[in-house]
């Protein structure tokens, strides 16, 4: 008789695995600033043209999110919210990640070139080249500004958005850019503050654990200050209108507000009411940011409709 | 008795091939789509034939015999 051996079944990946190294929440927020930035520009785009420059876009953060978790699968199996990703959960092997990764990058840069054009697809390469060297092998691990910098990963969409329509990089880009890039540190420092993370077990530097709360906390006041005149010079250029300004001054405040109340308490204070105005403050960022992107499409659809 | 027993791991690749099926479908669609979009914005198309490897006179640049300008 012949002994058999059986491959464990735990190691074959389900469909919804290859799925999840996709980072599907942050290709949300990619897939929805990018339709802006492409619906905001002041030339037409096909439909069908704008649908595949979209989903391009769309697979290239995804082919980022795998190349990152192929990185990083040594830190994500030491922290709890991450150790069910599938390479820490040995669903997936690394290879297949890294492969995935890589194909997925050079199918969706070529597809945008020869759907739309070079600049576009130029930025996208260089965003996945951003946030898998720069940030996830470079920077990560080695300051507690990192998502500082790599928080530009995550601003390129609507610049490739716009590219894709014109062919081009203007201020109204760079603006969108920098408010996304600007936005990044404070949104992100707010829930450092009230998340529990043992990042420090995994060997990345974070602000809060680095430099402490008190830093953190003059941090997000800091930031939150510069991201103010960035929002408000968006809204006075050939994008921006009355509906755009209007929603910009009432975001900022509410944000500044919020900024200043994380800023005026100590550890103690927060502890107490287990951080009710930092996670507030995370809600009202992501309040923030998407408003900021929703008042654009509806001056630009103003615009269209004559008004 | 019978002797096909579905094994938990087939479902799963039976998920897999379906999904990897899907998606290649997707990108047969994706690819016609395009060059549908595009050959209908180009308004003629006659003009979509491109240098393809062989020399197809009809594609060179016209020149005026007489004023030298192009065509």
């Amino acid at each position: 008789m012949t002994d058999v051996t059986l491959q464990p079944a735990a190691q074959e990946a389900e469909m919804g695995d290859y799925i999840a190294l996709f980072k599907p929440r942050v290709m949300s927020l990619v897939v929805f600033t990018a339709l802006v930035g492409l619906l905001v520009a002041p030339v037409a785009v096909h439909p069908f043209i704008g649908f595949v420059a979209i989903l391009c876009i769309a697979v290239g953060a995804g082919a980022s999110g795998a190349l990152n978790m192929w990185w990083d699968a040594d830190i994500d199996a030491k922290m709890r919210r991450t150790a069910r990703r599938p390479i820490p959960a040995g669903r997936v092997q690394p290879g297949e990640a890294l492969g995935l990764g890589v194909t997925l990058s050079v199918f969706a840069t070529v597809l945008l070139w020869l759907a739309t054009n070079a600049l576009a697809a130029g930025l996208l390469a260089f965003t996945i080249f951003f946030y898998t060297v720069v940030y996830s092998v470079w920077l990560k691990r080695l300051t507690p500004q990192n998502i500082v910098i790599g928080g530009a990963a995550g601003a390129f969409p609507p610049m490739i958005g716009w590219a894709v329509a014109t062919g081009g990089v203007s201020v109204e880009s760079a603006l969108m850019f920098a408010l996304i890039f600007m936005w990044t540190p404070p949104h992100f420092w707010a829930l450092a503050l009230f998340v529990k993370t043992d990042y420090g077990d995994a060997g990345v530097p974070m602000l809060t654990e680095t430099h402490g709360p008190r830093v953190t906390r003059n941090h997000v006041l800091a930031y939150t200050i510069l991201l103010v005149p960035v929002s408000i010079a968006l809204g006075f250029t050939s994008i921006g209108g009355p509906v755009y300004l209007a929603t910009a001054v009432l975001l900022n405040l509410w944000f500044l507000k919020g900024a200043w109340d994380i800023w005026n308490r100590t550890e103690d204070r927060a502890a107490a009411d287990n951080f009710k105005v930092e996670k507030q403050v995370f809600k009202v960022s992501l309040y923030y940011l998407f408003g900021h992107f929703v008042a654009l499409l509806i001056d630009a659809a103003l615009r269209v409709g004559g008004v | 008795m019978a002797l096909h027993v579905e094994h938990e791991l087939h479902g799963r690749r039976r998920g897999r091939n379906r999904g990897v099926g899907l998606l290649l479908a997707s990108f047969v669609v994706l690819v016609f789509g395009l060059t549908v979009v595009k050959v209908i914005a180009l308004g003629d198309a006659g003009k979509f034939v491109a240098f393809d490897g062989s020399l197809q006179p009809q594609l060179l640049p016209q020149t005026d015999p007489a004023t030298g300008a192009s065509q």
